[in-house]
Protein backbone atom coordinates (compact mmCIF):
# COMPACT_ATOMS: atom_id res chain seq x y z
CA UNK A 1 0.00 0.00 0.00
CA UNK A 2 2.89 2.32 0.85
CA UNK A 3 3.88 3.08 -2.73
CA UNK A 4 0.36 2.58 -4.27
CA UNK A 5 0.08 5.55 -6.59
CA UNK A 6 -2.35 8.30 -5.51
CA UNK A 7 -4.98 9.18 -7.89
CA UNK A 8 -5.31 12.07 -9.33
CA UNK A 9 -9.12 13.68 -10.49
CA UNK A 10 -9.40 15.61 -13.70
CA UNK A 11 -12.86 15.90 -13.87
CA UNK A 12 -11.94 19.70 -14.61
CA UNK A 13 -9.83 18.42 -17.94
CA UNK A 14 -12.58 15.86 -18.67
CA UNK A 15 -15.61 18.45 -18.80
CA UNK A 16 -13.52 20.74 -20.58
CA UNK A 17 -12.96 18.44 -22.79
CA UNK A 18 -16.76 17.00 -23.22
CA UNK A 19 -17.67 20.44 -24.39
CA UNK A 20 -14.77 21.75 -26.77
CA UNK A 21 -14.60 18.33 -28.49
CA UNK A 22 -17.79 19.12 -30.47
CA UNK A 23 -16.42 22.87 -31.17
CA UNK A 24 -13.37 21.13 -32.78
CA UNK A 25 -15.16 19.18 -34.80
CA UNK A 26 -17.67 21.36 -35.98
CA UNK A 27 -14.64 24.01 -37.06
CA UNK A 28 -13.04 21.06 -38.79
CA UNK A 29 -16.34 20.40 -40.70
CA UNK A 30 -16.40 24.20 -41.51
CA UNK A 31 -12.85 24.48 -42.58
CA UNK A 32 -13.53 21.17 -44.97
CA UNK A 33 -16.29 22.35 -46.40
CA UNK A 34 -14.83 25.88 -46.85
CA UNK A 35 -11.95 24.74 -48.88
CA UNK A 36 -13.24 25.66 -51.94
CA UNK A 37 -14.08 29.07 -51.86
CA UNK A 38 -12.27 30.17 -48.34
CA UNK A 39 -8.69 28.99 -46.85
CA UNK A 40 -9.91 25.67 -45.51
CA UNK A 41 -9.79 22.06 -47.16
CA UNK A 42 -9.02 18.79 -46.67
CA UNK A 43 -5.80 18.55 -45.04
CA UNK A 44 -6.72 21.22 -42.15
CA UNK A 45 -9.86 19.61 -41.49
CA UNK A 46 -8.13 16.31 -40.95
CA UNK A 47 -5.73 17.69 -38.80
CA UNK A 48 -8.32 19.44 -36.92
CA UNK A 49 -10.47 15.89 -35.97
CA UNK A 50 -7.40 14.57 -35.30
CA UNK A 51 -6.39 17.22 -32.72
CA UNK A 52 -9.72 17.10 -31.29
CA UNK A 53 -9.44 12.59 -30.78
CA UNK A 54 -5.98 13.86 -29.37
CA UNK A 55 -7.56 15.73 -26.64
CA UNK A 56 -9.34 13.35 -25.89
CA UNK A 57 -7.02 11.04 -25.50
CA UNK A 58 -5.02 13.65 -23.29
CA UNK A 59 -8.04 13.60 -21.07
CA UNK A 60 -8.55 9.81 -20.91
CA UNK A 61 -6.76 7.01 -21.73
CA UNK A 62 -6.28 4.92 -25.25
CA UNK A 63 -8.71 2.01 -23.70
CA UNK A 64 -11.80 4.42 -23.14
CA UNK A 65 -11.20 5.97 -26.54
CA UNK A 66 -11.09 2.72 -28.41
CA UNK A 67 -14.51 1.93 -27.29
CA UNK A 68 -15.86 5.32 -27.70
CA UNK A 69 -14.39 5.49 -31.73
CA UNK A 70 -13.96 1.99 -32.69
CA UNK A 71 -12.25 3.11 -36.04
CA UNK A 72 -9.17 1.12 -37.23
CA UNK A 73 -7.42 4.05 -38.34
CA UNK A 74 -5.16 1.90 -40.83
CA UNK A 75 -8.35 1.01 -42.78
CA UNK A 76 -9.64 4.70 -42.35
CA UNK A 77 -6.60 5.46 -44.61
CA UNK A 78 -6.49 2.86 -47.23
CA UNK A 79 -10.41 3.49 -47.35
CA UNK A 80 -9.42 7.02 -48.05
CA UNK A 81 -7.32 6.39 -50.55
CA UNK A 82 -9.61 4.55 -52.37
CA UNK A 83 -12.02 7.45 -52.68
CA UNK A 84 -9.84 9.67 -53.93
CA UNK A 85 -8.34 6.99 -56.54
CA UNK A 86 -11.91 6.60 -57.62
CA UNK A 87 -12.87 10.14 -57.78
CA UNK A 88 -10.41 10.06 -60.51
CA UNK A 89 -11.06 6.92 -62.23
CA UNK A 90 -14.89 8.12 -62.29
CA UNK A 91 -13.64 10.63 -65.15
CA UNK A 92 -13.17 7.57 -67.44
CA UNK A 93 -16.76 6.76 -67.89
CA UNK A 94 -17.13 9.97 -69.56
CA UNK A 95 -14.57 10.20 -72.04
CA UNK A 96 -12.43 12.04 -69.87
CA UNK A 97 -8.44 12.12 -68.71
CA UNK A 98 -7.68 10.81 -65.44
CA UNK A 99 -8.53 13.29 -62.31
CA UNK A 100 -10.70 15.51 -64.32
CA UNK A 101 -13.46 16.99 -62.30
CA UNK A 102 -16.81 18.75 -62.65
CA UNK A 103 -19.30 21.05 -61.39
CA UNK A 104 -23.35 21.46 -61.64
CA UNK A 105 -25.97 23.43 -59.67
CA UNK A 106 -28.30 21.69 -58.07
CA UNK A 107 -31.55 22.74 -56.10
CA UNK A 108 -31.15 21.42 -52.55
CA UNK A 109 -33.83 21.64 -49.55
CA UNK A 110 -32.96 23.80 -46.72
CA UNK A 111 -29.95 25.17 -48.23
CA UNK A 112 -31.20 26.45 -51.91
CA UNK A 113 -29.27 26.77 -55.46
CA UNK A 114 -25.83 24.88 -54.14
CA UNK A 115 -23.09 24.39 -56.07
CA UNK A 116 -21.69 20.85 -55.84
CA UNK A 117 -18.22 20.00 -57.44
CA UNK A 118 -17.04 16.24 -57.64
CA UNK A 119 -13.75 17.54 -55.99
CA UNK A 120 -15.44 17.42 -52.84
CA UNK A 121 -15.41 13.74 -53.13
CA UNK A 122 -11.42 13.69 -53.88
CA UNK A 123 -10.76 16.48 -50.68
CA UNK A 124 -13.19 13.84 -48.66
CA UNK A 125 -10.37 11.30 -49.44
CA UNK A 126 -7.48 13.46 -48.50
CA UNK A 127 -9.05 14.16 -45.16
CA UNK A 128 -9.42 10.38 -44.48
CA UNK A 129 -5.94 9.58 -45.00
CA UNK A 130 -5.06 12.99 -42.65
CA UNK A 131 -6.58 11.70 -39.96
CA UNK A 132 -5.69 7.64 -40.20
CA UNK A 133 -2.22 8.85 -40.71
CA UNK A 134 -2.14 10.98 -37.48
CA UNK A 135 -4.15 8.91 -35.92
CA UNK A 136 -1.69 5.48 -36.70
CA UNK A 137 1.32 7.73 -35.38
CA UNK A 138 0.03 9.09 -32.22
CA UNK A 139 -1.37 6.00 -31.37
CA UNK A 140 1.61 3.84 -32.07
CA UNK A 141 3.89 5.83 -30.24
CA UNK A 142 1.59 6.19 -26.95
CA UNK A 143 0.78 2.49 -26.84
CA UNK A 144 4.51 1.83 -26.67
CA UNK A 145 5.65 1.40 -22.78
CA UNK B 1 -5.77 57.92 -37.48
CA UNK B 2 -6.37 54.43 -36.34
CA UNK B 3 -3.94 53.37 -38.79
CA UNK B 4 -1.59 54.59 -36.44
CA UNK B 5 -3.73 52.90 -32.77
CA UNK B 6 -3.47 49.65 -34.71
CA UNK B 7 0.36 49.97 -35.64
CA UNK B 8 0.84 51.22 -31.82
CA UNK B 9 -1.09 48.41 -30.16
CA UNK B 10 0.96 45.72 -32.78
CA UNK B 11 3.90 47.17 -31.03
CA UNK B 12 2.92 46.96 -27.47
CA UNK B 13 2.09 43.80 -27.97
CA UNK B 14 5.64 42.94 -29.56
CA UNK B 15 7.24 44.21 -26.47
CA UNK B 16 5.23 41.63 -24.18
CA UNK B 17 5.76 39.05 -26.25
CA UNK B 18 9.39 39.77 -25.83
CA UNK B 19 9.41 39.68 -22.40
CA UNK B 20 7.52 36.64 -22.45
CA UNK B 21 10.53 35.17 -24.53
CA UNK B 22 12.66 36.05 -21.67
CA UNK B 23 10.24 34.59 -19.01
CA UNK B 24 10.79 31.66 -21.22
CA UNK B 25 14.77 31.67 -21.66
CA UNK B 26 15.23 32.53 -17.99
CA UNK B 27 12.33 30.98 -16.04
CA UNK B 28 13.85 29.15 -13.23
CA UNK B 29 11.15 26.31 -13.21
CA UNK B 30 9.48 24.50 -16.39
CA UNK B 31 5.89 25.47 -15.27
CA UNK B 32 6.99 29.04 -15.83
CA UNK B 33 8.17 28.43 -19.06
CA UNK B 34 4.42 26.20 -19.96
CA UNK B 35 2.65 29.43 -18.96
CA UNK B 36 5.42 31.71 -20.63
CA UNK B 37 4.56 30.21 -24.16
CA UNK B 38 0.56 29.78 -23.27
CA UNK B 39 0.78 33.26 -23.58
CA UNK B 40 2.75 33.91 -26.41
CA UNK B 41 0.56 32.18 -28.33
CA UNK B 42 -2.45 34.28 -26.98
CA UNK B 43 -0.03 37.35 -28.09
CA UNK B 44 -0.20 35.43 -31.55
CA UNK B 45 -4.06 35.45 -31.46
CA UNK B 46 -4.39 39.13 -30.66
CA UNK B 47 -1.23 40.01 -33.77
CA UNK B 48 -3.41 37.71 -36.26
CA UNK B 49 -6.68 39.65 -35.46
CA UNK B 50 -5.09 43.06 -35.76
CA UNK B 51 -3.04 42.37 -38.71
CA UNK B 52 -6.07 40.92 -40.21
CA UNK B 53 -7.66 44.28 -39.56
CA UNK B 54 -4.71 46.40 -41.05
CA UNK B 55 -4.82 44.43 -44.55
CA UNK B 56 -8.86 44.73 -44.46
CA UNK B 57 -9.06 40.98 -44.62
CA UNK B 58 -11.49 38.11 -43.26
CA UNK B 59 -9.06 35.29 -44.58
CA UNK B 60 -7.16 35.20 -40.98
CA UNK B 61 -10.34 34.67 -39.15
CA UNK B 62 -10.07 30.76 -39.29
CA UNK B 63 -6.53 31.31 -38.25
CA UNK B 64 -6.99 32.91 -35.26
CA UNK B 65 -9.59 29.76 -33.63
CA UNK B 66 -6.95 27.49 -34.74
CA UNK B 67 -3.89 29.10 -32.84
CA UNK B 68 -6.39 29.31 -29.80
CA UNK B 69 -7.02 25.67 -29.81
CA UNK B 70 -3.35 24.60 -30.67
CA UNK B 71 -2.20 26.55 -27.51
CA UNK B 72 -4.75 24.62 -25.77
CA UNK B 73 -4.02 21.53 -26.53
CA UNK B 74 -0.55 22.02 -26.14
CA UNK B 75 -0.59 23.14 -22.70
CA UNK B 76 -2.88 20.49 -21.88
CA UNK B 77 -0.02 18.01 -22.97
CA UNK B 78 2.63 19.98 -21.38
CA UNK B 79 0.67 19.86 -18.13
CA UNK B 80 0.09 16.53 -17.80
CA UNK B 81 3.59 15.43 -19.04
CA UNK B 82 4.62 17.77 -15.68
CA UNK B 83 2.79 15.65 -13.18
CA UNK B 84 1.90 12.12 -14.60
CA UNK B 85 5.61 11.79 -16.77
CA UNK B 86 3.51 10.16 -19.42
CA UNK B 87 0.52 12.22 -21.95
CA UNK B 88 -1.24 9.29 -23.32
CA UNK B 89 -2.16 6.75 -20.55
CA UNK B 90 -3.11 3.14 -22.04
CA UNK B 91 -5.57 2.43 -18.69
CA UNK B 92 -6.17 5.38 -16.39
CA UNK B 93 -7.72 2.91 -13.61
CA UNK B 94 -4.79 0.46 -13.85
Amino acid sequence: MANQKIKTNDVILQTVTQIILFIIIIFSIYLFFAGHNAPGGGFIGGLMTASAIVLLLIAFDIKTVKKIIPINYILLTSIGLMIAVLSGVGSFFYNESFLSHTFDHFHLPLLGETELATATIFDLGVYLVVIGVTMTIIQTIGETE
Amino acid sequence: MLQTIFIVSLGIIAISSLFLIYRLTKGPSIPDRAVALDAIGINLIGITAIISVVLKTKAFVDVILLIGILAFIGTVAIAKFLEKGEIIENDRNK
